[in-house]
């Protein structure tokens, strides 16, 4: 997994509730067997018309919001299915930030698998983002010191330690977990004892 | 210390748990389809690891198969693929697959409970946020990202932190023509979409208990809309009868170990609850939505609300957005909502007394004239099920299309979509923007709501066509 450290950006501000997994990626690109590719179809729905073509008023459709690397949205981000090709999408996009109020559970641990940083604020802090935003300036994100700077502010965010350490190091959580596979097979010979019938012998 | 049944099951899988609180959780049940696993096989290909225990893991195609005749194989490439690599994966790894041509295949939550992989006490987990949809039976079941589905596979063990407890009271009787797809409609209207985020959900009172196992798992199913990863409910003699003899239920002398054990997953009585609300079915009524998320619910006799009424901007906005999108004014009565397609199917509602419920409102009926219908069994054996008590027929006669099992207009993966601006009743569990189509229109209702729908050509109430 790609480490997460700092971050340099321009934020795009989409001032949406609840925006589900559906509307990050639509179905019809599930179908994939791989991870990647599915940047240029992010938003679909709001991004293309029924031609296909653009659609200008929307934000990640213009300069310099299609180089984005922070999203900002509103509460809720990514309810809904459990794909993880919504978070593909805004890494195969460019976007390994997301800032909102709230995030849907399964999103929210999906994010950390694929080095994208989730941060969750106050709404008056993303307000104050937002602006931003609005006025093509950069923000800056620093995860170590859990921190975003923006103009002559900053402000500090709260974060997991251990998903904090996972994504600063880009470590593999297959791996992690395997190491603690003495206590995998301690726990499994007991289960067998315990409820046989787990594993249906 | 008193402990809820979430405790009880969490605390009985924890293989290891960091200071912090950061846990490594076994997982007994671990279920699979085409669209959520192929990247997760390919990373134990990269990596050369292996499925730890095959035999604790089942596969199904559901999302993208094609609900018409498969015989003669499936015309859309992409479809064609992910089904193949799913059963190639499937050999590779040593998974026993329900494949196109199996007649127990079917919806992953659906093929779960009938085979009887689904058991109380169990973790269950799948590539699939409707998973909670096993919490019927008293078991902890959530749905996944990609990546977790590759642990679990490697590990058969998943890292998570403990969620809070949330209680859901639901007592007294449904009147006639209420189901419990209102019971969770409601719930969700309650709580709002975000409301269980961070929880899990135990469901209980009188009502839940009087429910049968197939009208608790609606109940469960659509916890997710709530926010909740899991909703579960405490497993009593309905679970155990309804499990007994199952093709992977316990056998003998393990059944009688398990039964024993099962019988002790109970919520203390003084356990606490990080929050707590109560219902009361008698309030309950028949209802339905009318926005774009599954918050935006109102009752049938009710009508679609005015953002003007809104004092939150961010909400009024919301609902401003959610009418456009479904070409609704504001303050028009529900009943006056005229619909083009019924949809009666999902893991939701695809189960043989939902298509009973449904079945009884449309005997001796026609659909409207205007109005495309199709019934689209959960599983093979549901459909074979409903084939032997008729209702294919009863059906078909009112003018419904008899579709194979799959998820179909659910989420249209598959060639069963909605076309722009075109509006539903629909028995599954998301009315997002775009959900069953690009432009569709979603209302949620029940299977005997999507009946009634069906036959007036608006949306309607169940109560006046009660057989």
């Amino acid at each position: 997994m790609q480490k997460f450290n700092t971050l340099k950006s321009i934020p795009a501000y989409m001032p949406i509730v609840n925006i589900d997994t559906d509307m990050i990626i639509p179905k019809q690109f599930l179908k994939t067997i791989k991870r990647t590719g599915l940047g240029k179809n992010l938003f679909f729905e709001m991004r293309y018309d029924n031609d296909g073509k653009e659609i200008r008023e929307f934000i990640l459709n213009n300069e310099p919001f299609n180089n984005s690397k922070i999203l900002i949205a509103g509460n809720n981000f990514g309810c809904g299915s459990s794909r993880e090709h919504a978070p593909w999408a805004l890494l195969d996009f460019g976007i390994t930030c997301v800032i909102s109020s709230s995030y849907a559970d399964i999103f929210y641990s999906n994010c950390f698998k694929n080095g994208i940083l989730p941060i969750i604020l106050e709404e008056e802090k993303i307000k104050e983002l937002s602006e931003y935003s609005n006025r093509k300036e950069e923000i800056f994100i620093n995860l170590n010191e859990q921190k975003i700077i923006y103009g002559n502010n900053e402000l500090i965010f709260n974060i997991d330690p251990f998903k904090k350490k996972c994504l600063l190091e880009g470590l593999d959580d297959i791996a992690l977990s395997l190491e603690k596979s003495k206590k995998m097979d301690s726990f499994e010979k007991e289960l067998k004892e315990k409820k046989p019938w787990i594993f249906n012998d | 210390m008193p402990n809820t049944l979430y405790d009880k099951i969490w605390n009985d899988h924890l293989v290891d748990q960091q200071d912090d609180g950061t846990s490594l959780l076994f997982v007994d049940r671990h279920l699979i389809h085409e669209v959520t696993s192929p990247q997760a096989f390919e990373g134990l290909r990269k990596s050369s690891r292996k499925v730890r225990h095959p035999n604790l893991t089942l596969a199904v195609v559901d999302h993208n198969i094609p609900t018409t005749d498969r015989s003669k194989g499936i015309d859309d490439a992409d479809s064609r693929i992910q089904i193949e690599t799913l059963d190639k994966n499937c050999n590779e790894f040593g998974v026993q697959l329900f494949g196109v041509n199996d007649k127990r295949q079917g919806i992953v939550h659906i093929v779960g409970p009938e085979q009887g992989f689904t058991q109380p006490g169990t973790v269950i987990v799948c590539g699939d946020s409707h998973t909670a949809t096993h919490g019927a039976f008293g078991s902890l079941a959530f749905g996944i990202g990609t990546s977790e589905v590759e642990h679990v596979l490697a590990t058969q063990t998943l890292v998570q932190k403990k969620a809070k407890n949330f209680r859901v009271n639901v007592n007294g009787k449904l009147a006639i023509g209420v189901t419990s797809k209102d019971v969770i409609l409601q719930i969700i209207g309650k709580i709002g979409t975000a409301g269980g985020t961070g929880y899990v959900i135990e469901y209980a009172g009188s009502l839940i208990s009087d429910l049968s196992v197939e009208n608790r798992m609606t109940i469960c199913n659509m916890t997710i809309e709530g926010g909740a990863r899991a909703g579960l409910i405490q497993p009593d003699q309905k679970i155990f009868d309804y499990l007994k003899g199952r093709p992977m239920s316990p056998k003998n002398e393990n059944w009688d170990k398990a039964l024993k054990y099962w019988k002790t997953l109970k919520t203390d009585f003084d356990a606490k609850f990080d929050k707590e609300i109560n219902l009361t079915a008698e309030d309950i009524v028949p209802m339905v939505t009318w926005g774009t998320s599954p918050q935006d619910v109102a009752p049938i006799d009710g009508k679609v609300p005015n953002p003007k009424n809104e004092t939150d901007i961010d909400k009024r906005n919301s609902i401003d957005r959610s009418l456009q999108y479904m070409g609704l004014k504001p303050d028009i009565a529900l009943k006056d909502i005229k619909i083009d397609t019924v949809f009666i199917g999902s893991c939701t509602n695809g189960r043989i007394e939902d298509l009973r419920e449904a079945a009884q409102i449309l005997k001796n009926k026609k659909k409207a004239a205007h109005v495309h219908a199709m019934v689209v069994p959960g599983s093979g054996l549901v459909k074979e099920q409903a084939e032997q008590e008729g209702l294919d027929k009863i059906f078909i006669n009112s003018g419904f299309e008899w579709r194979e099992p799959g998820c179909s207009m659910c989420l249209a993966m598959n060639a069963d979509k909605l076309k722009p601006e075109e509006r539903c009743a629909s028995t599954s569990n998301r009315n997002f923007e775009g959900r069953q189509g690009r432009g569709g229109r979603t209302h949620l209702v029940s299977p005997g709501m999507a009946a009634a729908a069906a036959i007036a050509g608006n949306l309607d109430d169940v109560r006046k066509y009660q057989n």
